[in-house]
Formats: structure tokens, C-alpha cells, sequence
């Protein structure tokens, strides 16, 4: 899998161009905030009624990465439905490509603040998880070692480009969001400037992974 | 006709007043359905709009709202307001006058839909608002009659669509009601008269003596202007002595951001400390008021200003008005005079100021089509399906409503008139379920159809987000700029987002006429600090550019033919004597095309005379065909007049560029991708209600809640390429930003009668377009490797590189 190379408390990892984490030595592949059912979730409650191919085209992105890994192991690192509702009130033929895709690998789902709920496609469904000395959560926890999480959609860039991004120091790292219709945060911002150390990098997606010093 | 009461003929006799002959007629004809009147402004125009309502008001009888003043300005409204009720005080009328914008607060807002006052001025944003409430029929009982102020601004945005679809709603309501329109000179007053009434009903035109031609004339400067640029800092010295010379002087830009240079530069050079403002949209709203009460106490001396300015508002004596800059459009430019001297019979005065060479020429072209009275025309555009749209989400916050009822109001809206239902459907199903291939909503679709037929929303709830979101102007991507301090510092105006992301701390920009310093964005506010003395970094935010319209353009390819130019300064003159020796000028029905090599790359300038936008998408469509061909193009610049590309290859054989089919072809397939498209999605998917602005309850940081629109865009090219909203997004950017017409337009008038001129150099028409600002590079793996470039270079000097 071709990304950016760098190494986190010992762990070897590839930041994907395609907004996913790569851990070869795990054959682990990670993904957050996938916001599955978000089109739904916004007409329910009175919105605008978006595009409704945001599942079909964030579950056939998920599928190539599956392909090309062959990972053995998945995490998804929370808010993967945009809200319990939006995982029940999914076409049958969708939750069919989730079952299809979780088929013969283990699959963790990680409650995000979306989704503090299993759904119908937990076997494992936690608040945290623990692997080969890494842990992964949905929201990064100040002070946290060897932690990995999502939930703010980070993006960085330069001269007015903006691209979804993984920001990444010596004890933590922060995934992009992989969901089509997902906004992002500035890393620039008070939030993520707080959390990350002085020296974090961003790592831009989009054709290639690109590293650049965080942007505050 | 309708009697001017005794109260209102004493009061004019004491004020030794008489009627002007327009506002005689328009009395005549207070009864008619629909009546367009035509005057300069100074000529009484809102007098002779309002006499009929008075007259009828005068006696006290009419119970409820009368007259629906609509403009296009929330000040314009309240200056009529203080202009109207002096002279009804005075009179001692029994008539209650109000204003309501988006400033009135929200008690009297409440309290004027339930007891309205007899004339209610408004905004159209308001007005649509109006409509959308429940209690609409009660509100607008008894309305007798609706005058449209600066009617001829109106007609040609889309707020003005969405106004002629709100009077549809209220006509049905009120059968009877008349309508007035007040237009400044327009050259095609059929057309405004057409989209004034309701279709199919006549319109009368009342034209007002235009009174006496404008003094205007180019001003001379000791210095010649420069070869390029739009600061006209040479005129500096020129344009002080005017302003010493003149009571009260307005100075008008193109851009905002020429406005701000150009204050900065005047200020700075301003040693007799003279009263100075400045005034764009761009500025707060206390800072614009703040320069508005100045001047109508005619404490200032001069505004720097630009279109937040053109429109009626009576500043006071304006003695003498300044145009900085080519005014790319001849209507635009009159009205602008217009603005000196607000005495009916006195000529205005008028000076225009050249920026750079060509504009020279320009300026001159615009002189003498003032003086032939030749205006550009305005292109008769059919009503937008996006604005269509908000108006059906409008109509169903007020109510059920049936489908073949609502159709037939909105026909009767000029715009509107060739609408089939089947166009008509789509936008209403668009409203309904999205309108997509893929049927998803059914359960939660925003419109559902009763058993009875009718539409309703299905979430009485929506109302409040459509409300909070209807309107048609697109500032959903400004940013605040404040002054940093504690507790919030002063607001300076706004900054479009895109700029605000080019900015690094420390980098410093122009704004309100003070330099300052970039300091942060926080909570979608721009804060900035004072930096005095220093010179601006970036000097310029992006702002719209008008494009130089189709009667300037053939004015100019005129000019260029005469055999000499006795009535050009000489520096100009001897410029064009130079490119005709050493190449061509460019002739109406031909192209002309330059090819020459400078500074190690290929250059090809083709003058096209199509207008900034054309000539910019022209620029991206041949380097587009240029690439295929292997002619490996690096950038393109496009001015009004011309497009410049650069490349490693020479352009050898024009024909195969210049095909309409393959340019179409191109169109459809790259631009579709395109920054431009995306712009007009996002525009047109915010207005038609797939975009919300603003949601109830919005969290103030962080825009983790929402994406981007492009995202949207290309969602549904990939998934649903035949949706409605691509539709529209086509249709606008095609007469809009992308203006293929005007490129349609120049390909048949030229006949493929194009001249290709190899030349050893630079020619000397071609060479200010290397000052030109706004390069575009041709992007795709290029950028991609700049970018790489960049990052390294950025890890390289962090030393993060060695960390990992």
C-alpha cells in the first residue's frame, strides 16, 4: 500500500492517500467517521434532502482498500453511522456490502459520538481497544501515549488548497475522516493546535500523501 | 385620473412647486395595471411613484396597507422613509409610514404583519419572507398598488426574480393590485416593462424628459498612465485638484479592492487634510452608515465608493462625479453620472479616469457611446429554476397549496412566462424528494401531497430553516474582520473566505482604508491588528470583475480602424501608431492572433474582444486542446479584450483550436470539473434549498457539521448526472462565469477569417498583459509536483524531515 511511512511509539503505520491507515505488521486497516446514512439522517430531521449516494459511494472506497490490503483485521473508529437510526434505516442491499465486507476478518467498531450504540452489525462494538501497544478511541484524549483517533475531521494545506489530513506527533495520531460527506476541521484551529505538539506533522490525502509541518 | 387633493396642491403652490409633466401622468394613470416610468435620477422619480398613493391615502379612509414600496437597498428604503414623511408631516396626512429590513427588530416586525402601516417599505429578501408566513392574506388586505424602485437594477439579478414571483403570490391575492416600476435610462425599456407586469398584461411606459446631456469628459493628467494595472495612482494629484475644485466629489471603482488602494494612495498624498471617506459593500455596516450620515450632512469632501453606491440614495450635493477606470458597461457609467448634481436641469458632471493604456482607449469608446446615447443591452434572460424553487419551499411555510395553482401564479411572473409545467414539476418534485434517480425519501420527503392533492411540508418544523435560509445574494463564504482585542475589537467588514485562506499570520491586507495585520481566524472571524506606515502585503481580495460588454468591444475594434488618432493623447496614439507597424490592431470580423517567443517560452495572444469571462474560458478550453495537440501549455492571463497563453510550443496552426464543437466538447467534459462549475453549483444548490446556509442552533466553531459543496457537486456528476441542479449549474455558468455565448458570438463573427502573425518579440499591444494580475497555470499533475515540492522544502526547513 503506497502512503506515508512513519512510526508511532514503535509501530510501524503507512498514512493512506485515501484517508485510511495502513498497519502492515498487523495487517490492519483503519478508518473514522464514515457518517454511514448521513443523507437519511439530514431529511428525517427536516433538511435539505442531500445527494443519497454517500453510503454507496463511502462502502465501494472501503471495498477497493479491503481488496488491495486484504487486510485481516478492521478498525472503524467511531461515528461510522451518522446516528443509530441512519445503520437500521439503511437499503437492505447496503447492510448486505457491510456483512459482505466484514466476511472472514475481524471487525471492531469503535462508539464514536455519533453512534454510542451497538448496531446491528456489531459483533465487537467498544468504547476502546487496545492492540500490539497501540490504543485506538474515537476522541483523543489530552495526555494520551500510543493513541489513535478521529473525530475531528482534520484538514491542513497551503496556499488556500485544503485537503482532508492526519496529524500525527510522537504520542498520537489523528485520522482524517473517510465518510464522502464529511467536512473538515483546520488543524490551525484552537482545538487541534492545543492537542498536538509543536513539531506534529500533517499529512495531506487527496492524490498522494503528502507530509507537511501541522499548520497552527 | 386621480385627483391631487387640495391639501397637496396648497402644499406644493406654498412651496411654489409644480408637477412635473411624468408626475402629471403617472396620476393619470394611477388606475392601470401596470405602468414603467422612465426618469434621471433628480427628476421626482419617487414623487411621482408615491403622488397616487398619497392622493388616495389623504382622506383617511383606507384601512390596512395601501402602498408595498420595494428597493433594492435597505438604505434606500429608509431613505425614502425620511424623505416621505417630511412632506406628509408637513401636510398633516393621517398616513403611517414604515420601513422593514433585515435591521427592523423582531417586535415591530411581529407587530407589522398583524397592523401593518398604509405603506410599507421593503426589501425583496423581506418582502418573500412576508410571504412565506401563514397569516399572509391578512397582512396584505386592502394593498393597492406596489412600487419597485431602481427597477432596472433588479431585473437583472436573481433577487429580482424572486421579487416578481412574490408579487405573483400577492396579485392573486389581491386582484386589483397595480403595479409601478421607477427605472433609471435603460436602452431597452420594453423588455423591463415585460418582466414589470403580469404577463400577459400591457404595460405602459412613461418617459420623463431625460433632462440636459452630461458634461463629461476624459481628465488630464501630467503623467501618462501606466502600461497595465488598475490603481490609476498616476491620477492622484489630478484627482485632489478636482476634488479642491468641487463641492462634493464621488469617486467610483470597479472593485472594491481598487477602491481601497486607491483611498490608501489618496489619503497618503492628501497634505490639505481634506474630508475623505470610503464606502463599499465590503465595509461594516456602522462603518458605511457612518460615512452616509457624513455625507448627507455634507461633511465630507469626497467618497471613494463603488457600486454599494450607485443606486438611488440622495447623498446631497454631489457636484461632480469620478470614474476610476474603464466602466466596462455604457448603462452603468450613465447612471453613475447621474449621481452629480441632483437639480433637474442642471447637466452632470462627469470625469473619467483611465487606469492604464488600453483603458485609454476604453474610456474614450464609453465617452462616445454617452454621447450617441447608445446603452448596452441588457440579455433577456428567462427566470432561474433555483430561484423557482425557494419560492415553492416559500409558498408551502405559508400553507397547502395545489400545484396547478401555484403554476399558473408563477407564469404570470415575466420571467417566468415560457415556463412549461413539465420544467415547472421538476422543480417542485426537487423540492419534494430531491428530485434524484436513486428514490430514497420517501419517508422523509420535505414536501408531501395529501390525499386531497395539495402539497404541504411534512415537517411543519422545515419552515424555520427555509426561512432562515431564503434569499438569492451569495455571501454564504464572507468572514468577518475584527480588530484583535480582548473582548471582541471593533468589526472593520469582510473578507471572502477563499482570501481569508491565502492569508499567513503577519501577512497584511487593505481594508476600510487602514492597513492591517493578519493575526488569526477564530470562530469564522478574521482578527487583525493595526499595522501603521506599513505597506500592504497583499493589497488585493478577489471581488467581482465586470466584463467590458459587446457594444464597448465594437466601439473599441472601431477605434482601432480610424487612420490615426487626432482624438487620443499622443502616448496612446503612438502606442497603437507602434503595433500597427510592428504587427496589426485587431479588426471587427477578424481575429487576430500573435504569436511570438519571450523570455524561453512560446507566447500566442489571441484578441478575441469577448469580455473578461469569455476570454478566460477561452484561455482554459485552448490550453485544454493545446495540451492534446502536445503543445504543452504552462499558463494563460485573459483580460476583456484578449487571451495570452504560454507554453513550450508555438501555436502554428490556429484552425484546429478554434472549432466550436471541439470547444463545446471541452466544455462539457473538463470545465465540467472546473472551479468555475463548482461556483455556480454551489450558488445555485444554496439557493434552491439543498444547501443550508444557516441551521437553527448552529454550533459557532468549527465546520465539522458541514462539507463542502463541491462534494455535492461531485457526488451527483458521478452518480446522478442528469439532476435538475446540474441542469441549472449548466445553464448559469454558461451565460455567466463561463459566458460561452460571447465566445459562440466571436467564433461566427469572425467566419474562420483569422490572422496568425509570427512576430520576433513581444508586440507592443501584447505587452502589458504580462502585468497583468490574475495568471492562471494550467493545474493537473503540474500543481501536483509543486505541492510536493513545496511540503518538502517546508519539512526540509523544520527539520521534521530527519525526525521520522
Amino acid at each position: 500500500m503506497n502512503g506515508y511511512s512513519f512510526s508511532l511509539c514503535g509501530a510501524d503505520l503507512v498514512a493512506l492517500p485515501q484517508r485510511a491507515l495502513w498497519w502492515p505488521d498487523q495487517s490492519l486497516l483503519c478508518v473514522s467517521d464514515l457518517h454511514l446514512g448521513k443523507s437519511e439522517r439530514a431529511a428525517r430531521r427536516g433538511g435539505p434532502s442531500l445527494p443519497p449516494y454517500e453510503t454507496t459511494d463511502t462502502l465501494a472506497r472501503l471495498e477497493t482498500l479491503l481488496m488491495e490490503s486484504e487486510a485481516q483485521t478492521v478498525i472503524c473508529l467511531g461515528d461510522s453511522f451518522d446516528d443509530p437510526a441512519a445503520a437500521a434505516a439503511l437499503p437492505d442491499k447496503e447492510k448486505a456490502r457491510i456483512e459482505q465486507m466484514m466476511q472472514g476478518r475481524r471487525w471492531i467498531w469503535i462508539e464514536g459520538n455519533h453512534d454510542p450504540l451497538p448496531t446491528g452489525f456489531s459483533r465487537d462494538h467498544l468504547a476502546e481497544i487496545t492492540l500490539g501497544g497501540l490504543s485506538f478511541c474515537h476522541i483523543a484524549r489530552p495526555g494520551a501515549v500510543g493513541e489513535i483517533s478521529g473525530h475531528y475531521h482534520p484538514k491542513a494545506g497551503l496556499r488556500g488548497i485544503q485537503r482532508p489530513a492526519f496529524l500525527v506527533d510522537q504520542n498520537r495520531l489523528i485520522l482524517p475522516a473517510f465518510g464522502t460527506y464529511t467536512g473538515g476541521l483546520r488543524s490551525s484551529g484552537p482545538v487541534l493546535s492545543a492537542l498536538m505538539h509543536p513539531k506534529a506533522l500533517a499529512i495531506l490525502t487527496g492524490a498522494q500523501a503528502l507530509p507537511m509541518p501541522m499548520p497552527r | 385620473m386621480t385627483r391631487l387633493p387640495d391639501v397637496l396642491t396648497s402644499w406644493f403652490t406654498t412651496r411654489d412647486w409644480s408637477l412635473h409633466p411624468h408626475q402629471q401622468e403617472m396620476l393619470i394613470r394611477a388606475q392601470a395595471p401596470a405602468t414603467l416610468l422612465i426618469a434621471p435620477t433628480g427628476g421626482g422619480k419617487t414623487m411621482a411613484g408615491f403622488l397616487p398613493s398619497l392622493a388616495d391615502l389623504a382622506d383617511g379612509s383606507h384601512q390596512g396597507l395601501h402602498t408595498l414600496y420595494i428597493s433594492p437597498l435597505k438604505a434606500l428604503a429608509a431613505d425614502i422613509k425620511r424623505n416621505l414623511r417630511t412632506p406628509v408631516e408637513e401636510m398633516g396626512l393621517p398616513i403611517r409610514i414604515e420601513d422593514r429590513t433585515g435591521d427592523t427588530p423582531q417586535s415591530r416586525r411581529r407587530r407589522q404583519r398583524a397592523d401593518p402601516p398604509h405603506i410599507l417599505l421593503t426589501t425583496p429578501e423581506s418582502l418573500a419572507l412576508l410571504t412565506s408566513y401563514e397569516d399572509v392574506a391578512r397582512t396584505f388586505k386592502g394593498l393597492q398598488r406596489i412600487v419597485i424602485d431602481e427597477i432596472h437594477a433588479l431585473a437583472e439579478s436573481k433577487r429580482g426574480d424572486q421579487l416578481m414571483l412574490a408579487i405573483s403570490r400577492l396579485q392573486a391575492l389581491c386582484p386589483d393590485l397595480c403595479r409601478v416600476g421607477l427605472s433609471a435610462t435603460v436602452e431597452n425599456p420594453q423588455a423591463i416593462a415585460h418582466y414589470l407586469a403580469r404577463y400577459p398584461d400591457p404595460c405602459q411606459i412613461v418617459q420623463a424628459d431625460p433632462g440636459p446631456a452630461p458634461d463629461i469628459k476624459m481628465l488630464e493628467t501630467a503623467e501618462a498612465p501606466p502600461w497595465a494595472g488598475g490603481g490609476a495612482a498616476h491620477a492622484i494629484p489630478a484627482v485632489l485638484a478636482q476634488i479642491k475644485a468641487h463641492k462634493t466629489t464621488l469617486i467610483f471603482h470597479n472593485t472594491r479592492a481598487q477602491a481601497e488602494i486607491f483611498f490608501r494612495n489618496l489619503w497618503l498624498a492628501n497634505d490639505a487634510g481634506l474630508p475623505i471617506g470610503i464606502h463599499h459593500g465590503s465595509l461594516d455596516r456602522t462603518q458605511r452608515e457612518r460615512v452616509e450620515a457624513a455625507m448627507q450632512r455634507g461633511e465630507l469632501r469626497a467618497v471613494v465608493c463603488t457600486g454599494s453606491l450607485d443606486l438611488g440614495i440622495d447623498w446631497g450635493d454631489v457636484d461632480l462625479v469620478i470614474q476610476i477606470g474603464a466602466p466596462k458597461n455604457v448603462k452603468r457609467l450613465v447612471q453613475r453620472i447621474g449621481r452629480a448634481n441632483h437639480r433637474y436641469n442642471a447637466p452632470s458632471k462627469a470625469l473619467l479616469v483611465p487606469a492604464n493604456r488600453f483603458e485609454v482607449v476604453e474610456c474614450h469608446a464609453a465617452l462616445e457611446a454617452v454621447r450617441a446615447g447608445d446603452l448596452d443591452a441588457s440579455p433577456a434572460a428567462t427566470g432561474p429554476r433555483d430561484v423557482l424553487c425557494q419560492h415553492i419551499l416559500i409558498r408551502a411555510c405559508a400553507g397547502e397549496f395545489a400545484a396547478e395553482e401555484l403554476y399558473r401564479e408563477v407564469i404570470t411572473a415575466g420571467g417566468y412566462a415560457a415556463l412549461s409545467r413539465k420544467d415547472f414539476d421538476a422543480c417542485l418534485e426537487f423540492c419534494a424528494t430531491g428530485g434524484y434517480a436513486l428514490q430514497r425519501y420517501d419517508q422523509w420527503q420535505r414536501l408531501l401531497q395529501r390525499p386531497d392533492g395539495n402539497w404541504q411540508l411534512r415537517d411543519p418544523r422545515a419552515t424555520q430553516r427555509i426561512r432562515m435560509n431564503l434569499g438569492t445574494i451569495q455571501d454564504a463564504d464572507l468572514l468577518k474582520v475584527r480588530l484583535k482585542r480582548a473582548r471582541g475589537g471593533r468589526p472593520l467588514g469582510e473578507i471572502e473566505e477563499a482570501f481569508a485562506a491565502t492569508l499567513t499570520p503577519g501577512d497584511s491586507f487593505l481594508i476600510g482604508g487602514q492597513v492591517v495585520r493578519y493575526e488569526s481566524l477564530r470562530d469564522m472571524t478574521v482578527e487583525v491588528s493595526r499595522t501603521p506606515g506599513r505597506k500592504p502585503k497583499i493589497a488585493v481580495f478577489s471581488g467581482s470583475k465586470f466584463a467590458t460588454s459587446t457594444e464597448l468591444c465594437d466601439r473599441i475594434l472601431q477605434i482601432f480602424a480610424q487612420p490615426d488618432w487626432a482624438n487620443l493623447p499622443p502616448h496612446t496614439a503612438d502606442w497603437l501608431h507602434l503595433q500597427r507597424q510592428v504587427s496589426e490592431l485587431p479588426r471587427p470580423g477578424h481575429l487576430l492572433i500573435e504569436s511570438f517567443p519571450h523570455d524561453g517560452r512560446a507566447y500566442s495572444c489571441l484578441y478575441g474582444f469577448a469580455g473578461r469571462n469569455a476570454q478566460q474560458t477561452l484561455g482554459l478550453l485552448l490550453t485544454k486542446r493545446m495540451e492534446e495537440l502536445g503543445l504543452d501549455p504552462l499558463g494563460f492571463v485573459a483580460t476583456d479584450y484578449a487571451t495570452l497563453i504560454w507554453g513550450l510550443e508555438p501555436i502554428l496552426d490556429p484552425a484546429p483550436l478554434l472549432n466550436i464543437p471541439d470547444l463545446r466538447a471541452g466544455l462539457e467534459g473538463w470545465l465540467a470539473g472546473n472551479a468555475v462549475m463548482k461556483r455556480a453549483f454551489r450558488g445555485a444548490a444554496t439557493i434552491a434549498g439543498l444547501i443550508d446556509r444557516n441551521t437553527p442552533g448552529q454550533r459557532k466553531n468549527g465546520r465539522q457539521a458541514t462539507f463542502s459543496s463541491d462534494i455535492l457537486y461531485d457526488t451527483l456528476r458521478k452518480y446522478d448526472p442528469d439532476h435538475l441542479l446540474l441542469d441549472i449549474t449548466r445553464e448559469e455558468a454558461l451565460r455567466g462565469l463561463v459566458d460561452f455565448g460571447r465566445i459562440e458570438e466571436m467564433v461566427q463573427r469572425i467566419q474562420g477569417k483569422v490572422t496568425l502573425r509570427r512576430l520576433d518579440r513581444i508586440s507592443p499591444l501584447a505587452a502589458p498583459m504580462l502585468l497583468e494580475m490574475g495568471k492562471v497555470p494550467v493545474k493537473g499533475a503540474g500543481a501536483e509536483k509543486l505541492l510536493l515540492q513545496e511540503t518538502q522544502a517546508l519539512m526540509a526547513q523544520s527539520g521534521l524531515g530527519d525526525l521520522t
